[in-house]
């Protein structure tokens, strides 16, 4: 099972990497928009530092990768052909699609790495980190979490056709009620309750709080990407299965 | 209704309804209208955030450029699809007028793109209190059509190419987010490095835009005239050169038997 993952997460994450769709939206794409507000952080009256947007277009980029490489993971396989193979095979079926989603996650950890050193090269982003060691841990536990966030998305998108037109739409949103840029106080109030049950909300709290927080901790924000994951592993797991169940005896598998 | 004619309006429409991949209406909601209006949203309060310009900046900004999404990505299907979905050589066969096979291509994806971007207008009006008087309409409305007929043009360039490229949609998204970075949709275009205000003078939509805002904060059409008349003529530069692309790889595929091949 260990070798199976491992190779699943590596396999996929080397086929992500080549292709051009993903290179521009966990590479060029958060450049882009870490560009857009750091010229916006720049001319505006807001005191805060550019690290702040580099970490936070950071994450954007990592919520899009998941979004779209997780949300269509049910569908790809079904166009090439391989879902009935892998539905087929002897392993179960949630161990073949979770290293999928967790790469589509870390594939995003390009996008981290890339505004970090497009921040520090053309607006001179001090890369001083206040907890490294809590940052080395939240990075991974904020990928995992997005990851097994990507298995919920997979699970469910695969009942709406047209998974990718609802990857679209979420793609905004989700950035904007998370607060990966725009801090969650400015947003009406029935935003928070919602925020709470996304991972990147906690993740860029506990990436932040690690980078930037002098006298903070990021160990309550890990604790609750953990935690979200353990609950998005169980409904991931359980719509999976549901799936698979009715898709076997509908005889809809390979229907695109 | 000549020949030509009819290519033009019916030619146009019937390639709208083949090739414009987003027209269903469950696609249609989400990409054309959902992903916009969350757009606006972000960057209206990431402005707020940044104190760097006022909510109708950032709601002008966007709620023009969003007609690029059907401007940019429509027109690239309504051209590189044929080549995708295997009917670039029966129709390259036809005796049809060119300029009219191209270009009546383009008058759904600007009427389509209007139509986005009043909705953008109508729901920061809804959401965001942005309360233009009701006289600037017509003016906006103008700005607004010859803006998202020069973004029209663009696409076209990018969809000619993809009668040649392999994966032309790369370029689509790529030209449709450095839009965002480039014409002034989210940034004073005086905030910008000198080199990347250069390129945004030469690019459709930023003039359009500073033509927008201006109406917006109260000038008349007769004020931005010359704002507009660059627009437009950036516009027919783009869909002269896309329509020679065209052309051109149109002759090119024929001489090599290479118009439907990656």
């Amino acid at each position: 099972m260990v070798r199976l993952f491992a190779v699943g997460w590596l396999f996929h994450l080397k086929s992500l990497t080549q292709s051009l769709f993903f290179v521009l939206i966990s590479v060029i794409q958060p450049i882009i928009f870490a560009s857009i507000a750091f010229f916006m952080f720049e001319s505006g009256s807001r005191a805060g530092t550019l690290l702040y947007v580099a970490l936070g277009a950071g994450l954007m980029g990592i919520w899009s990768s998941t979004l779209f490489g997780s949300g269509g993971a049910i569908q790809w396989q079904r166009w090439q052909g391989t879902l009935e193979v892998l539905i087929a095979s002897p392993a179960p079926f949630l161990l073949v699609l979770l290293p999928l989603t967790l790469a589509t996650a870390s594939v995003g950890l390009y996008s981290i790495v890339m505004t970090l050193v497009w921040g520090r090269i053309f607006f001179g982003v001090p890369l001083d980190f206040e907890h490294p060691l809590q940052l080395a841990v939240a990075l991974p536990a904020t990928i995992g979490s997005l990851g097994l966030l990507g298995l919920v998305l997979a699970s469910t998108f695969v009942l709406y056709r047209n998974a990718n037109a609802f990857a679209n739409l979420l793609e905004y949103p989700i950035w904007l009620i998370t607060g990966l840029l725009v801090p969650l106080s400015l947003l009406p109030g029935w935003v928070t309750p919602i925020s709470w049950l996304l991972a990147p909300t906690w993740g860029i709290r506990a990436v932040r709080d690690a980078a930037l927080t002098a006298g903070g901790s990021a160990w309550p924000e890990i604790g609750m990407c953990v935690l979200l994951g353990a609950a998005y592993l169980v409904i991931g797991s359980f719509c999976l299965r549901n799936f698979e169940r009715l898709a076997r005896s509908r005889a809809t598998l390979s229907l695109t | 209704m000549t020949a030509a004619t009819r290519v033009f309006f019916v030619g146009g429409l019937i390639s709208y309804r083949a090739l414009f991949n987003w027209i269903r209406p469950g696609l249609y909601i989400t990409t054309m209208l959902g992903s916009p209006l969350f757009q606006i949203l972000f960057f209206t309060y990431l402005g707020r955030y940044t104190a760097s310009q006022s909510d109708d900046f950032f709601i002008v900004g966007n709620s023009v450029q969003v007609a690029a999404m059907s401007a940019i990505y429509g027109m690239t299907m309504g051209i590189a699809n044929e080549r995708q979905y295997g009917t670039l050589s029966p129709l390259l066969a036809t005796p049809a007028n060119r300029p009219a096979l191209f270009l009546g291509r383009a008058l759904p994806f600007v009427a389509n793109g209007l139509f986005v971007s009043t909705f953008g207008f109508v729901i920061s009006w809804l959401l965001l209190d942005f309360s233009p008087e009701p006289s600037d309409l017509p003016a906006l409305a103008f700005v607004v059509l010859v803006t998202t007929c020069s973004c029209t043009a663009l696409g076209m360039v990018i969809g000619s190419i993809g009668l040649r490229a392999r994966d032309v949609f790369f370029a689509a998204n790529l030209v449709y987010f450095l839009m965002l970075l480039v014409c002034g949709v989210n940034i004073d275009i005086d905030e910008l490095p000198g080199w990347l205000a250069a390129i945004s003078h030469v690019v459709p939509l930023t003039h359009g835009i500073e033509a927008a805002r201006d109406v917006v904060a109260g000038e008349t059409l007769g004020d931005v005239a010359g704002l507009v008349a660059i627009e437009a003529l950036i516009g027919a530069t783009y869909a002269a050169a896309a329509y020679g692309l065209f052309r051109l790889f149109e002759a090119e595929g024929r001489r090599r038997a290479s118009l439907e091949t990656f």
